[in-house]
């Protein structure tokens, strides 16, 4: 017996093995569960029952990723792609009529007027939601009714950006989602209040696939909040697909909030896609969630573009917070900054993973990648990895990554002017992680994260 | 005339840093209202002495005691002893970005405060006074959103420290090698600002390399650390004395004894 064969005999690990089978088991399910809701489906547009036969076929092909996969190293997803292996998996979960505004008043946005609209369990609750008296250029809808109203839009953009191929969990979404939020601005429409989604859970062991399309014509200006809160302290998975298209000269601050349940799983990807001169600003806060994986891509397909991915995750216990983004400069003259910060206490562990393409053409691209951890215990863990591949010669890129623990000097001059020790340590760790929140251009969503910051922080 | 009270009794105190003992045996008696003046050459002791009494935590006390306002200090946390009264003007102050320097001092004059038993200071009233102190030192008010030290220049840091001194009116201040790195105008508005917080309860240790600083910091009692301990104590002149002759000469006396 050769050594590498007996080193591998004593890594089995039996209780991974069990899960690993586990999680073919879970594939079977979702392709029976696709199966089985081919005459609901068949009710639904042709080109989009095509794009849905497609993404199972990759899924089929690809399966869920394992950790032998390089994008999937540090995270594990077995327990996850389980859990959603439960009776009501596949089906869309029933409306909860029942929830009242109140429940969900504690995460409105203070903002007079915000549109708003609230999901519970992955479905559309429009009791809740703003779907009247929108402003002028304006439409935000349910992406169930979308797909009756605006087939057109839909079918020019719906899954043509968020790639089936290249990720198990798009893949899914785009075969099964159910609703979602849909949002299109008309040429030059700039809503002054911002657009709030809400996305509530009420219920243990459901797996809403949440599908978003925001969609932002020549000119078109607007802020858009998704944020994705628990009612409960149950496990349950949300699998969110963001799709966001900002024609010229569009202008989208984005921001998205995790909140779940610490013992949810939270599985998502934010797709960007710009054409020549749009702004768009995208903001990740990963605060809640037992697993929770966030992919930010951004396609500047044309010049002139500024593209701003920025991420705070707060990972405590044995929280587990993963982020991978992609900055695609396509074209030339286009700039992208990139800025993630993260603290770690317990035995969490971070993951940063962030690509920088500049394709052959992209000359006098500028792109900007910094990403800094702050680690409060022995334990905890961080996996970060800058990856830039450069094929045009006139740029410029720079990218950081640091790593490090509170710092004593300081610590010792706070508690030196009086500060008590607890105090001290708090007020380092939230001037840390505030750089990031300073970028938030809606006020009571800003005040409203540093609320969460400050609570998470308290011992 | 009746002597003031002890504030502060250092008895045969020994400290170390790692493995070596810097502090050897320091004996030192303060009353209310006193400034005293700790001279020496380099690695003498001086700055373990403020950082000890400060409750740096790298040093290890090994021997001896430090009784303030009839309290053992070195059982108390940094903070208690800030919170007590203690301030040390530090000789290389911290940059801390994020944390601008209102929130920071309104965070310690409220500890402070709560300590001693007071409401937390209103805004308005936190506000005269912060411009009021800011006065004494002509520090720039532009400074105070600004990050705690952050990107200010070595005079500017030292400024910071007296006036966050003058905010939180200390009652024993310990000043670290206040001078270093200040021009004359800087030295003169620093010594300036520690003058008119000069009064019948507050008293000083200022440590320093120079005798300049005390030209215009008069101290009553000036002391010389040769090696951990405290080798000669006398007056104002003292001070004089050293400047003409160096430290030379305490160290041939020394190690004269020692032979």
């Amino acid at each position: 017996m050769s050594t590498s064969t007996l080193s591998a005999l004593a890594l089995r690990d039996p209780r991974k093995e069990k899960l690993q089978e586990r999680t073919r088991e879970a594939k079977v399910r979702y392709l029976m569960a696709f199966d089985s809701g081919q005459s609901r489906r068949e009710r639904e547009p042709e080109w989009l029952q095509a794009r849905r036969a497609s993404a199972i076929a990759h899924f089929e092909h690809n399966g869920f990723p394992t950790v032998r996969d390089e994008d999937w190293k540090y995270t594990d997803i077995t327990s996850a792609a389980n859990l959603i292996c439960e009776p009501q998996f596949g089906l869309p979960t029933a409306r909860d009529e029942k929830l009242e505004s109140s429940e969900i008043q504690q995460f409105l946005l203070n903002t007079q007027n915000a549109l708003r609209l609230v999901f519970v369990n992955g479905q559309l609750a429009p009791h809740l939601s703003t779907l009247d008296d929108l402003p002028k250029g304006v439409s935000l809808l349910g992406m169930r009714d979308a797909i009756q109203s605006h087939g057109a839009l839909l079918q020019a953009h719906l899954g043509r950006y968020a790639e089936a191929d290249a990720n198990a969990f798009v893949a899914l979404n785009t075969a099964l989602f159910t609703d979602g939020a849909f949002i299109h601005l008309r040429k030059n429409a700039a809503p002054a209040a911002p657009i709030h989604l809400l996305y509530v859970n009420t219920a243990p062991l459901t797996a809403a696939k949440v599908r978003n399309l925001v969609i932002l014509e020549a000119g078109a200006k607007a802020k858009v909040v998704e944020s994705y809160v628990s009612l409960t302290d149950d496990s349950y998975l949300t699998n969110v697909v963001t799709e966001i298209v900002a024609e010229r000269d569009a202008n989208l601050d984005h921001y998205k909030e995790q909140l779940e349940s610490d013992s949810a799983y939270h599985i998502a990807t934010t797709q960007i896609k710009a054409d020549d001169e749009a702004n768009v600003q995208s903001h990740t806060f990963t605060f809640g969630g037992a697993i929770s994986r966030h992919d930010a891509n951004a396609v500047m397909n044309g010049e002139h573009i500024e593209v701003t991915l920025n991420g705070l995750y707060l990972a405590g216990g044995s929280q587990l917070m993963d982020n991978h983004t992609v900055m695609d400069h396509a074209k030339p003259n286009c700039h992208s900054f990139e800025e993630y910060v993260g603290v770690l206490d317990g035995k969490a562990v971070g993951v940063f993973n962030g690509k920088i393409f500049v394709r052959p053409d992209a000359q006098k691209t500028d792109a900007k990648q910094s990403n800094r951890a702050l680690l409060l215990s022995r334990d905890a863990e961080v996996n970060t990895k800058p990856q830039l591949e450069i094929f045009a010669d006139d740029v410029k890129c720079t990218h950081g990554a640091t790593i490090g623990e509170l710092d004593d000097e300081a610590l010792f001059y706070l508690r030196a002017r009086g500060v008590n020790k607890n105090d001290a340590r708090d007020m380092l760790i939230y001037a840390f992680a505030h750089a990031v929140l300073e970028n938030v251009s809606i006020p009571e969503l800003r005040e409203q994260l540093e609320n969460q910051l400050m609570q998470r922080l308290r011992h | 005339m009746s002597e003031k009270p002890v504030l502060l009794e250092i008895k045969n105190l020994h400290a170390r840093v790692e493995e070596k003992e810097i502090l050897r045996g320091i004996d030192l008696v303060i009353r209310e209202g006193e400034t005293h003046a700790i001279m020496g050459p380099n690695g003498s002791g001086k700055s373990t002495l403020a950082s000890v009494l400060a409750g740096r935590e790298e040093y290890e006390v090994t021997g001896g005691e430090v009784i303030y306002k009839g309290k053992d200090l070195l059982e108390m946390a940094p903070e208690e002893r800030a919170q007590e009264g203690v301030f040390l003007a530090f000789q290389y102050p911290v940059e801390i970005p994020g944390v601008s320097n209102t929130y920071f001092l309104k965070a310690a004059l409220n500890a402070i405060r709560k300590h001693n038993g007071q409401d937390e200071i209103n805004p308005v009233e936190f506000l005269k006074l912060v411009r009021e102190k800011m006065a004494l030192v002509e520090m720039d008010q532009s400074l105070l959103n600004r990050s705690v030290n952050e990107g200010f220049s070595g005079g500017e840091k030292k400024r910071c420290e007296i006036f966050q001194m003058a905010v939180l009116n200390p009652t024993l201040s310990i000043l670290d090698e206040t001078d270093s790195g200040l021009d004359i105008d800087a030295l003169k508005i620093v010594s300036n600002g520690v003058n008119q917080l000069r009064d019948e309860r507050h008293a000083s240790i200022v440590v320093t390399h120079y005798q300049r600083l005390l030209n215009y910091i008069v101290p009553d009692f000036v002391h010389v650390l040769y090696q951990g301990r405290i080798v000669e104590s006398g007056g104002k002149e003292l001070a004089l004395q050293l400047e003409a002759q160096g430290y030379e000469s305490i160290k041939e006396v020394q190690e004269a004894v020692a032979s």
